[in-house]
């Protein structure tokens, strides 16, 4: 049973729909950054997204490749664990269903890799059925690369350090293994709407 | 990057406000009696959840002040004037009320002697907050880790901890730098701009010594100071970084 904070009157209590709105997180009209390190910066011609792993055959595409894939414009709401949310942004990019059309594997989960070492860790179905896209336009403009450029996976409906900003590729496994902030004691999957931030949660 | 497994659950406590020290205008330091506390590392933080009479809840992270070693965890929060729960923790919570709270939570963002060095702390503003806790936690555990801090405040009077690092930056050992970037005093010989990569090459030890750098600010710093820092020739392996979104 939580205590009352005496004097606490909450004048954050949203105007948004709380239907959007996961337990414990507020609505911001900031656009937020949280990272573990620098800032990469990398050269589109030196660009590649790659899914190898438990693969029959491994595929890459170049930036230019990747620019020429079929494209979808979404809008969606996202949730950080770090208790904001962002109702209504809108990203382009390419859907996973796209990259994974065509992909021969038996393996159930993904770990999604980027250019400064981070990684994170989901289930192959999470990206699968028009739930996940690499994104690599925010509200009409190239995505900066604070937010993940030159691409950054999205997955919305998980919180939002899964979706990988300055992704790579995605290595196809048969085990789940913890990915970064997922080995720092962070939820293995991150359902907001069940508030899973924390192992154990 | 580098992983170290932190497991089990982490379950809402409720602690006691023993202490409450005025650092600045906009910042409080809190300290805290939590009975059940198992613990931190330097750099973690926490999540602190206010309650209305209504059941109405809100919760946000704080960084943790305090070291491992000292008597009781210390939060240290700045007031965003348009924030939910910073004004209500920097100037409503009283002596003796509840405090419900969950963590430590976070575990790249945090040094132990077993990292080592140097160790180059650089904070902006309130970011200093868990980079004091592991200054406290090097003089605590007696470290010959070498370490300097850098901090850009926009005033002496921004400056939080002023007279504990003031202090220790009168001790030969303790390397402590200030940059006020808006408002200088007569007689200050710190820096007295804002950083940039002439000021970070002063201060960092060179690339070749491979310093051990913990960057802690408001996004615009940190991108500044961790840049500077790759352009410089350091590796962005060794490079953490924590920023500071609105809360």
């Amino acid at each position: 049973m939580s205590p009352i904070s005496r004097g606490f009157r909450g004048r954050g209590r949203v105007e948004a729909d709380p239907a959007r709105v996961p337990p414990g997180q507020y609505v911001t009209r900031d656009f937020p950054v949280l990272s573990a390190g620098p800032t990469p910066h990398t050269r589109l011609d030196a660009w590649s997204f790659t899914i190898r792993g438990a693969v029959d055959d491994p595929v890459s595409w170049s930036w230019e490749q990747f620019q020429a894939l079929p494209k979808e414009t979404v809008t969606v709401d996202i949730h950080c664990v770090t208790k904001w949310s962002k109702l209504d942004t809108v990203w382009t990019g390419v859907s996973l269903d796209t990259l994974l059309d065509g992909v021969e594997s038996s393996a159930g989960y993904v770990m999604a890799f980027s250019d400064g070492g981070y990684t994170t860790n989901l289930p192959l179905e999470d990206l699968e059925g028009g739930k996940a896209w690499v994104a690599y336009e925010f509200d009409g403009e190239p995505l900066d690369p604070e937010h993940g450029g030159p691409a950054r996976l999205l997955v919305p409906h998980l919180y939002f350090w899964k979706s990988a900003k300055w992704v790579r590729g995605l290595e196809l496994r048969e085990e789940d293994e913890p990915g970064f902030w997922e080995g720092y004691g962070y939820h293995n999957y991150g359902d907001p709407w069940k508030e899973q931030r924390y192992a154990g949660d | 990057m580098e992983r170290a497994a932190v497991r089990g659950r982490l379950t809402w406590q409720v602690g006691t406000v023993t202490e409450l020290a005025r650092e600045t205008a906009r910042t409080r330091s809190i300290a805290l009696d939590l009975p059940e506390w198992a613990g931190h590392r330097a750099g973690q933080h926490v999540d602190v959840r206010l309650t209305a009479d209504d059941g109405y809840q809100a919760q946000r992270s704080y960084s943790i002040a305090s070291a491992p070693e000292d008597s009781h965890l210390v939060l240290t929060v700045e007031r965003l004037d348009d924030g939910e729960v910073s004004p209500y923790l920097v100037d409503e919570l009283g002596p003796g009320d509840p405090l419900e709270l969950r963590g430590p939570i976070g575990g790249y963002f945090v040094w132990e002697q077993s990292l080592g060095g140097p160790l180059l702390l650089i904070g902006g503003g309130s970011g200093v907050v868990p980079l004091r806790a592991m200054l406290r936690h090097h003089r605590a555990v007696g470290s010959a880790v070498p370490f300097r801090l850098l901090y850009s405040a926009r005033s002496l009077e921004d400056v939080i901890y002023r007279d504990e690092l003031m202090r220790m930056a009168a001790h030969d050992e303790v390397d402590i730098r200030f940059t006020l970037t808006r408002e200088q005093p007569d007689d200050w010989h710190g820096y007295g701009r804002r950083i940039d990569q002439a000021l970070l090459g002063e201060v960092a030890w060179p690339p070749e010594e491979r310093p051990l750098v913990y960057i802690c600010g408001p996004t615009g710093f940190v991108e500044t100071a961790a840049e500077a820092l790759v352009a410089l020739g350091h590796d962005a392996g060794r490079i953490r970084t924590e920023r500071f979104g609105p809360t």
